[in-house]
């Protein structure tokens, strides 16, 4: 375990030196400037505006940390060949993968660790701002605890989105791996039409393939709660378990997956 | 003897090379202007709607489909906002009711895009297209998504009240809003005035003083003391054409103007709309009216006396 935490850390590390944090400063300026100019252009939705804003840039400034440092964990030791002196240490493959995808979870964990505490400064001051007789209008406060909910799958989301980067990553070039892997996110937004897809032809051999491929790919639109928390509908914690619980099973697939192939590869 | 040194030759200093960047840009911006000049700005393309499914782009918007809603309810602002002050070309609004079709596909809860939209679709030209139809249609919308939401159906009433006529309609959509749970009480007065006294300018006070008192919207607050005030130079405009008229009774002649009027000590000055633009008269028709130029024009056309009497086949739906 401390073999793992220390590749980790070292993922990180190199996050920080690649100034891959400085998509921080993005979102902040995005959030500051869209507060103050969306207040001129959305006649009062001021609110719900910036909560659709930031929950969404959460997920795709994540979402592009995930693919584009994704993609290159493993090739980038193979192309620098550096991986022949880390095997040489005392650390498995096993360790290697480990590693390497909890430092990339560890890295858009801090990411979105900040930007959620930006984000909340930003809803804090239009709070303070906004007066009493406006804020009736609002269908759920500006400081909503919910919306680290959608938060916390936007995370688990993102933690598969990683698994499948690093899964390309074991046996592919990078641009390979990111085409396959925006790949994976688009079809994981289908994955409904898919299902549906079923009802809609008669043969018995596309429906099967389309079934399996409905279990295959992974099914992202479970994890998307953002519009719920934003209009403050419920959100049920049996869902959100529900949630969670596949995207364990998910990653933990995935990186068996990339575990098994990488202890394949041949560095001779 | 020390080498010379070779780095500057390689490298021009930083500083150098920002001031190059800045005087390229400052260049750059300078013939931009001078181009805008020379040149005359485009005529306003037509709305485009690149996408015109809002299903499609449910697809196509993956995750981020409320954001893209956004972008779409602050589309329709523009179009509408900007249509009704462009001056010089027909007023068309012709995707307004498209791009707001797209925003709550994509956001089916987007509580103002029904509501907002409905009274933008509901304005008649050239303030807006003039199509309860679509509003009602938007507003159906809202309700299939949210089926107890009482803020649509008393919307929907408002539709056939003010811009349909349609008081019997009106009256039972107030009542069914009314029949929702958390409803305000005074749904159930609205629907039984308007049911009495529809299209009468003293039941149109209640309802626009209901929705100023009662909305937690900012926009729609000030719409509704809007339409009070417009009710209130209606009043005025009322009083000041019984004037004339005495006037012309009197043997007044024509052409007729305020100043004969303040000297025959009718008037006291010239008569102004309830935010103080001045009455026009008609020199030959003894008319009083609005002017164009007034903020509160146009004016909301009331029905005559016959089709504001009762209105019967509404009651107990």
């Amino acid at each position: 375990m401390r073999v793992v935490w220390r590749v980790a850390v070292s993922v990180f590390r190199e996050s920080v030196r690649d100034k891959v944090l400085y998509n921080l400063v993005f979102f902040a300026i995005l959030l500051i400037a869209a507060s103050a100019l969306i207040g001129q252009l959305s006649a009062g939705q001021e609110l719900k505006i910036i909560k659709d804003l930031g929950l969404a840039a959460m997920s795709i400034f994540g979402l592009f940390i995930a693919v584009f440092i994704g993609i290159g964990l493993v090739f980038k030791e193979v192309e620098r060949r550096s991986i022949y002196s880390l095997l040489a240490k005392p650390i498995t493959r096993t360790q290697f993968i480990l590693g390497k995808y909890a430092g990339l979870v560890l890295t858009l964990a801090v990411n979105l660790g900040i930007m959620v505490a930006a984000f909340y400064a930003v809803l804090a001051w239009l709070d303070a701002t906004t007066p009493a007789v406006l804020k009736r209008a609002w269908e759920a406060p500006a400081l909503d605890p919910a919306m680290l909910t959608a938060v916390a799958l936007v995370f688990v989301q993102l933690m598969v989105i990683t698994a499948v980067a690093l899964l390309f990553s074991t046996f592919s070039s990078p641009l390979l791996s990111a085409a396959l892997t925006f790949g994976v996110f688009l079809a994981g937004h289908f994955s409904a039409d898919l299902r549906d897809l079923e009802q809609a032809v008669q043969s018995p051999v596309i429906t099967g393939v389309t079934r399996a491929l409905y279990y295959l790919l992974p099914n992202l639109a479970a994890f998307d709660v953002k519009a719920r928390v934003v209009h403050g509908d419920p959100v049920l914690w049996t869902d959100v378990g529900l949630a969670v619980g596949y995207g364990v099973l998910y990653i933990g697939a995935l990186l068996t997956a990339a575990v098994w192939i990488f202890s394949r590869r041949d560095f001779k | 003897m020390a080498p010379p040194d070779t780095r500057q030759a390689v490298h021009p200093p930083s500083a150098r090379l920002a001031a190059l960047v800045v005087v390229l840009l400052a260049g750059s911006v300078g013939l931009q202007v001078v181009r805008d000049r020379t040149r005359p700005p485009e005529a306003v393309r037509d709305a485009v709607l690149y996408v015109p499914s809002g299903a499609v782009l449910q697809r196509l918007a993956l995750s981020y489909d409320a954001v893209l809603a956004d972008v779409y309810w602050i589309r329709a602002l523009l179009h509408f906002g900007g249509t009704r002050l462009a001056e010089g070309r027909p007023k068309k609004y012709e995707v307004l009711y498209p791009l707001l079709s797209i925003a709550t596909t994509l956001d089916p809860h987007f509580n103002i895009a029904y509501r907002f939209g409905a009274f933008f679709l509901s304005e008649p030209p050239p303030g807006g297209p003039g199509r309860p139809d679509q509003a009602i249609a938007l507003l159906e919308r809202g309700l299939a998504a949210r089926p107890g939401k009482w803020q649509y159906m008393q919307d929907i009433g408002f539709v056939h009240y003010w811009w349909r006529r349609d008081y019997a309609e009106a009256a039972r959509w107030f009542k069914r809003a009314a029949d929702q749970p958390g409803a305000p009480w005074w749904l159930r007065s609205l629907a039984a005035n308007t049911l009495a006294e529809g299209g009468d300018r003293r039941a149109s006070r209640a309802l626009w003083t209901a929705l100023a008192e009662t909305s937690d919207n900012d926009w729609l607050r000030r719409e509704a003391a809007r339409r009070l005030t417009q009710l209130d130079t209606l009043d005025v405009i009322d009083q000041v054409q019984a004037i004339v008229q005495r006037h012309i009774a009197r043997g007044g002649d024509a052409p007729y103007t305020w100043e004969a009027l303040v000297r025959a000590g009718l008037l006291r000055g010239v008569p102004t709309d309830a935010i103080g633009t001045p009455l026009e008269l008609g020199p030959y028709t003894g008319r009083v009216a609005l002017p164009g130029t007034s903020p509160l024009w146009p004016l909301p056309s009331e029905p005559p006396p016959s089709q504001a009497a009762p209105l019967s086949g509404a009651q107990g739906q």
